[in-house]
């Protein structure tokens, strides 16, 4: 058997032929996806680079989920094209099966079985054959730091271990694209640590990484790109920085020490903003976006202390993710911070 | 691993059936494991009809009497064999849904394996552990003083009437577990699951029912799999006057099949609405 298998092993070369020779890992064009009313993709594009890591970030309901099942051949489209690994995921959903992981919401590890148990069981699933499978499954114990609970039963993994299992099970075939659905869900910090240091490593290993997630921090600390989805389509897609840029770039903000003297910081920041300032008097805090960023702190800091005014803090800030969302989607970022969405 | 390995010859149609049958082994393998590795499981899933047969065979049994006379408990073991297989649904009901509803359905669907094996092998292990059940309940019934006296043909014969309604069962348990949303709602499977193998000529004849009851009871597929067994294994049948239990061999037969015939669509039906 390990015989007529050698001659499938095909390094480095598909034996199908790629519907495209784009250097996308995926692309979406025109994605639709329909659930009674509700229309979960309208019109959904989404082009990744190869070995980048994207993140699909968006309200709840807004199709993240969706997206990624389709993708990932689970779910029918109603309409539009996509290609993973280049091939069409609805005509040629074995070879894009061949060419992806994928790891849900869920921990889909077997419970009972242990980690060791589990990775050979999906190898032969691969078609590793036994030996092949027993082998891999070593290598990825290994690689995800689980060579010593290997033996033990899943059940008695913590959230972070178990979830860098299903992680090596989605890796068995060294996929040139990994799906991850909100893959910290659930962990505590010490578990997303660990799995974020897991999927980094996989990056730097080149594999192409789509995930959705509902943490803000996790898309910045992870991702190159960010598509933000509402209402079925991506309305941003660009680099975590740029997004903040666009929201309006580095904020200065200064922090009194009496609410007083907040109407001379408001007329210096003013001076130097380029826009209007944001006044928060029970706080006593003012903030107002500024393009020359280090002239505008230096100026600012000098003419409150030529005042004579008691400064708590001062300092450039960047805005964070939530405001981008804001501003954006026009929702509250705390919707996104809510359980997932599961369709229909 | 460098190396990326690509397509494998699924596609080919001469090893589609070789890839169909050996990833179904390998699904059936992981729940055989299970029992390998929770050997209590099975303790637990045999405690309801060994206490069934202590209950109604030296509880009841002395009150009990069986139409044209014979033994309560050479009457009853039959019934408890027929009933485990019936209430077996419900192990393959609760394996689909905590696979659906853990993810490891929607992981075996991402993969590149053969569509039909986690179908097959669910199947493949749940008939082997229906066999293993046989095995140690016959133990019990032989130690408490059942036998059978049809020959060794004929109670082979027997034990593969109870499997095959085990096995027509299976699709009736994935149908039910990919309409249950949860694990919790698995639970109470037990309320359609005990009157399903209650009313059916496991503990009582038919004919000792309440008319309508009784007709109910004789025309239950499993009446028709308990009766055909005992009369193969040579014990009281209590056989009432009805058509069905007349022919209860060929029911034994048929039923299980129209069962097939019915939830093998509507199973394979539910399974490629998990892709909607």
């Amino acid at each position: 058997m390990v015989y007529a298998f050698n001659a499938y092993i095909v390094p480095g070369s598909a034996k199908g032929t790629p519907l495209s020779t784009s250097s996308h890992a995926i692309l979406a064009e025109g994605l639709q996806k329909r659930y009674g009313e509700k229309r979960a993709l309208d019109g959904f594009d989404l082009a990744v680079p190869q070995g980048t890591v994207y993140g699909l970030l968006g309200p709840n309901g807004a199709g993240k989920t969706t997206a990624v099942r389709i993708l990932a051949s689970l779910v029918r489209l109603d309409g539009g094209r996509a290609e993973v690994a280049g091939f069409d995921v609805a005509r040629d959903a074995r070879k894009v099966r061949r060419r992806i992981g994928f790891t849900g919401q869920f921990t889909a590890v077997d419970e009972i079985l242990t980690g060791r148990q589990n990775l050979r069981m999906f190898g032969r699933l691969f078609h590793l054959g036994s030996a092949r499978a027993a082998a891999r499954a070593d290598e990825l114990l290994e690689q995800f730091d689980l060579a010593e609970a290997a033996d033990k039963g899943t059940k008695e993994y913590s959230g972070g271990m178990r979830r860098r299992l299903d992680l090596a099970a989605s890796m068995i075939l060294a996929p040139k694209v990994l799906f991850l659905d909100e893959p910290t869900t659930g962990l505590d910090p010490r578990g997303r640590n660990e799995v974020w240091t897991a999927v980094r490593s996989l990056v730097s290993g080149g594999t192409t990484v789509l995930l959705t997630t509902q943490y803000l921090d996790e898309a910045d600390q992870l991702a190159g790109r960010v598509a933000v989805i509402d209402h079925g389509r991506v309305i941003a897609d660009d680099t975590p920085a740029a997004l903040k840029r666009r929201v309006g770039g580095d904020q200065l903000e200064v922090v009194l020490e009496e609410a007083v003297d907040l109407p001379v910081a408001v007329q210096a920041i003013t001076r130097v903003a380029s826009g209007e300032p944001e006044i928060d008097e029970e706080l006593r805090r003012v903030a107002a976006p500024v393009e020359r960023r280090v002239a505008a702190l230096t100026d600012v800091a000098r003419t409150l202390q030529d005042e004579g005014i008691g400064v708590e803090d001062i300092g450039l800030r960047r805005p964070t993710l939530d405001e981008v969302f804001l501003r954006l989607t026009g929702h509250k970022s705390e919707e996104i911070t809510e359980r997932t969405e599961v369709p229909a | 691993m460098s190396s990326t390995i690509l397509d494998d010859d699924l596609n080919a149609p001469e090893r589609r059936l070789y890839w169909a049958l050996a990833d179904g082994w390998t699904v059936a393998r992981r729940t055989l494991t299970h029992l390998v590795r929770q050997p209590g499981n099975i303790a637990w899933q045999l405690g309801f009809p060994i206490v069934s047969v202590l209950l109604f065979g030296y509880v009841f049994g002395s009150a009990m009497s069986v139409p044209g006379g014979g033994d309560y408990r050479e009457y009853l073991m039959p019934g408890m064999f027929g009933m485990t297989m019936a209430m077996g649904f419900m192990n393959t009901a609760y394996a689909v849904v905590i696979d659906t509803t853990k993810g490891v359905t929607d992981r075996f669907r991402s993969m590149p394996m053969s569509p039909s094996a986690p179908v097959t092998g669910r199947g493949l292990a749940d008939i082997v552990s229906a066999a293993l059940d046989l095995v140690v309940l016959a133990v019990t019934a032989l130690v408490i003083g059942w036998r059978s006296d049809g020959g060794f043909w004929a109670t082979l014969a027997a034990f593969a009437l109870l499997l095959w309604l085990r096995f027509a069962l299976i699709w009736i348990g994935i149908w039910i577990g990919l309409l249950t949303p949860n694990e919790e709602a698995a639970g109470s499977l037990f309320a359609v699951a005990f009157p399903f193998a209650m009313i059916s000529s496991v503990f009582v004849a038919p004919s000792q029912m309440p008319d309508w009851l009784g007709a109910i009871a004789a025309w239950n597929p499993v009446s028709s799999t308990v009766t055909a067994a005992r009369e193969l294994f040579g014990n009281p049948a209590a056989l009432g006057d009805s058509w069905i239990e007349q022919h209860a061999l060929l029911g034994a037969i048929v039923w299980p099949l129209v069962i097939t015939l019915v939830f093998v669509p509507m199973a394979v039906h539910r399974f490629q609405r998990l892709s909607r």
